[in-house]
């Protein structure tokens, strides 16, 4: 069976293959995106709004409307679309630094106000489209451009807990995951649970999704997956952590 | 268009800001974005009071960067959406409108200068010149309207939602806080009572139909793979501001024709300019007035013309030079002897530009 799995019917073929480098995770967060938008029948009405880093590569990867912005800026320019046009789905996709630093002020706010629209993070534990700096994601040891001996967390802090935060300040209502491109399935899932809850209009919806940048993290195949499976895990937690009351049962 | 704001004309006494929502409501603004800072902070507090009489809503953000790219998100949904903002706010701000002028976006915001960054002083200057007519990294490709009183406040704000969605660059109403904070009486009246036309707003995102299937997507960035492709996408902006300039332009003159001193100066600074030059004409002084409306694009013919006939222009603002470089630079290769009168942060009387003209003169 040499046959390839269909591409979601949401992806614009002319603009495959994708732009990311072999190995990358975001393809795969995408493709979990991309089928939510068809299952839930949402592609005339989606705006997808990608950040600057390796994110804004997605800015011609779905036959749905699409606005490419400013580094951190996705989630403000995705509450004013939503505020103006609540018939519209917006999904702010973005980074690690997109979200949890130079965008921090946006998410928090966007989570507090409880505004109806869907953030996607990825998590790959730094910044990689410029060449592997130390994010509020990276791992205490890990070695980035800018944390060449390790992060020390004495110096540095900690990884960032995104979604324990938004699950924090979001009233209940909201949606708050955090998957991993390892499996699909649950991350579809997830995706279509947070667009629901968009829809419906309950509340804020959050994933953060584990993710893999073996061109950074300098890692071969096997490397790379045991860091995405083995040592992302000690510090980030994947399941779901808030769900509206009515969803019922929570990760399977 | 929504129902109508305004019934008839109507005399009133108000406040800059408030004649600004005033505006903005009359003009069909759908949705405002704003954060709070002084001198503007009263176009948002009465807009939050009217705009749910009429079906317009309003978020308040976080800050200026929200604000802003909150606009262009509101914008690019097809809604006439706008800010207002101020001194650290307009510096805040310039990084959303970069993007709405990259993208060619409708986007309109009122600036109420302040003086100095941070706190600063909070309630008059001519110090944004430069960073409402220029800021961000981009070319500057905005227009910015530099009212003088409450009747152009009103006036102004409401062609600015013409303009930005008619030329589809940021459009920008320029006051101070001198303006946002006296009353003075004006008229309000609904535009279409007047047949004033307002452009139509059109959605960037969220057409009928399915992308890829009924319609392209639309699909809008920032982002480019080569110099070229970018300098390609600014040709033809470049084109299409210059090709409007001369449409859009606008200034105001008076006594220019035989004058051989030019008063230049815009904004509130231009109304003592004008006193200043009808009182010294009394007493039979060849002064003339000249006031650019428009800071960008700036009414150069016209300028050229007037400064050239005077052969000595005096330059008066409450900044630095701000106004006068870009004369300067309108001006480049004129002959004509350039006097600046700045006081940065501070106002003008009429009798001041009176005492300066007269020592000049005799």
């Amino acid at each position: 069976m040499a046959e390839k799995p269909a591409m979601p019917a949401s992806w614009r073929v002319e603009s495959k293959p994708h732009k990311f480098c072999p190995g990358c995770g975001h393809g795969i967060a995408l493709r979990a995106l991309g089928q939510a938008i068809d299952e839930l029948g949402i592609q005339d009405r989606t705006v997808f709004g990608c950040d600057i880093g390796c994110s804004l590569l997605a800015w011609d990867f779905f036959n749905v409307d699409t606005i490419q912005t400013h580094h951190g800026r996705t989630t403000p320019v995705m509450v004013g679309v939503k505020r103006a046009n609540p018939d519209l789905i917006c999904i702010a996709y973005m980074g690690d630094g997109g979200g949890y630093a130079i965008g921090a002020q946006h998410l928090v706010n966007a989570a507090s106000r409880n505004d109806k629209i869907t953030a996607i993070l990825i998590n790959n534990t730094q910044y990689a489209m410029t060449g592997g700096q130390m994010a509020p994601t990276t791992m205490p040891g890990q070695k980035t451009e800018t944390t060449p001996y390790g992060r020390d967390p004495e110096l540095t802090g900690l990884p960032a807990q995104g979604p324990e935060m938004i699950a924090t300040i979001t009233p209940e209502g909201a949606y708050v995951a955090r998957g991993t491109v390892s499996k699909l399935r649950q991350l579809k899932k997830m995706m279509v649970r947070a667009l629901k809850c968009q829809m419906e209009g309950r509340g804020f919806s959050f994933i953060e999704v584990l993710s893999t940048c073996p061109t950074n993290w300098r890692t071969n195949a096997r490397e790379t997956w045991s860091f995405l499976e083995e040592k992302m895990p000690q510090y980030f937690q994947i399941g779901e952590i808030k769900i509206p009351v009515s969803e019922g049962d929570a990760d399977e | 268009m929504a129902e109508k704001v305004i019934a008839g004309e109507k005399r009133v006494f108000m406040t800059g800001n408030e004649v600004v929502a005033w505006a903005a409501l009359a003009a069909g603004a759908e949705i405002m974005y704003g954060y709070p800072i002084t001198p503007q902070n009263e176009i948002m507090h009465y807009w939050t009071r009217l705009a749910p009489k009429y079906n317009r809503k309003f978020l308040q953000t976080e800050d200026e960067l929200s604000a802003g790219f909150t606009t262009v998100g509101g914008v690019m949904a097809g809604k006439r959406a706008f800010t207002a903002t101020a001194g650290p706010g307009n510096t805040l701000m310039q990084e959303p409108i970069s993007m709405a002028e990259a993208m060619r976006l409708p986007f309109v915001a009122m600036i109420i200068q302040r003086g100095g960054p941070s706190t600063g002083t909070v309630i008059y200057s001519q110090q944004e010149v430069m960073m409402t007519v220029l800021g961000g990294n981009g070319e500057g490709l905005r227009i910015v309207y530099s009212t003088a009183n409450h009747q152009e406040l009103f006036d102004y704000s409401i062609k600015a939602f013409d303009t930005a969605w008619k030329y589809r660059f940021p459009t920008f109403v320029l006051a101070d806080g001198y303006q946002g904070k006296m009353r003075e009486p004006l008229t309000i009246y609904d535009p279409d009572d007047r047949g004033i036309k307002i452009s139509d707003t059109e959605p960037y995102v969220g057409r009928p139909g399915t992308p890829g299937v009924d319609r392209p997507p639309g699909h809008y960035r920032n982002t480019y793979n080569v110099e070229e492709e970018l300098y390609e996408v600014l040709q033809d902006h470049i084109k299409d501001f210059e090709s409007i300039a001369d449409e859009v332009s606008e200034y105001e003159s008076m006594a220019s024709d035989d004058a051989e001193l030019l008063v230049v100066a815009h904004g509130v600074v231009a109304r003592a300019a004008k006193q200043a030059t009808e009182a010294l004409r009394q007493q039979g002084l060849k002064v003339g007035y000249f006031r650019p409306i428009t800071l960008r694009p700036l009414p150069s013919t016209p300028l050229r013309e007037a400064v050239n006939r005077a052969g000595r222009m005096l330059v008066v603002e409450s900044a630095y030079g701000q106004l006068g470089r870009l004369l300067k630079e309108a001006l480049y290769g004129a002959t004509a002897e350039f006097i600046p009168y700045y006081k940065p942060g501070v106002g003008f009387t009429p009798e001041e530009i009176m005492a300066r003209c007269r020592e000049l003169i005799t």
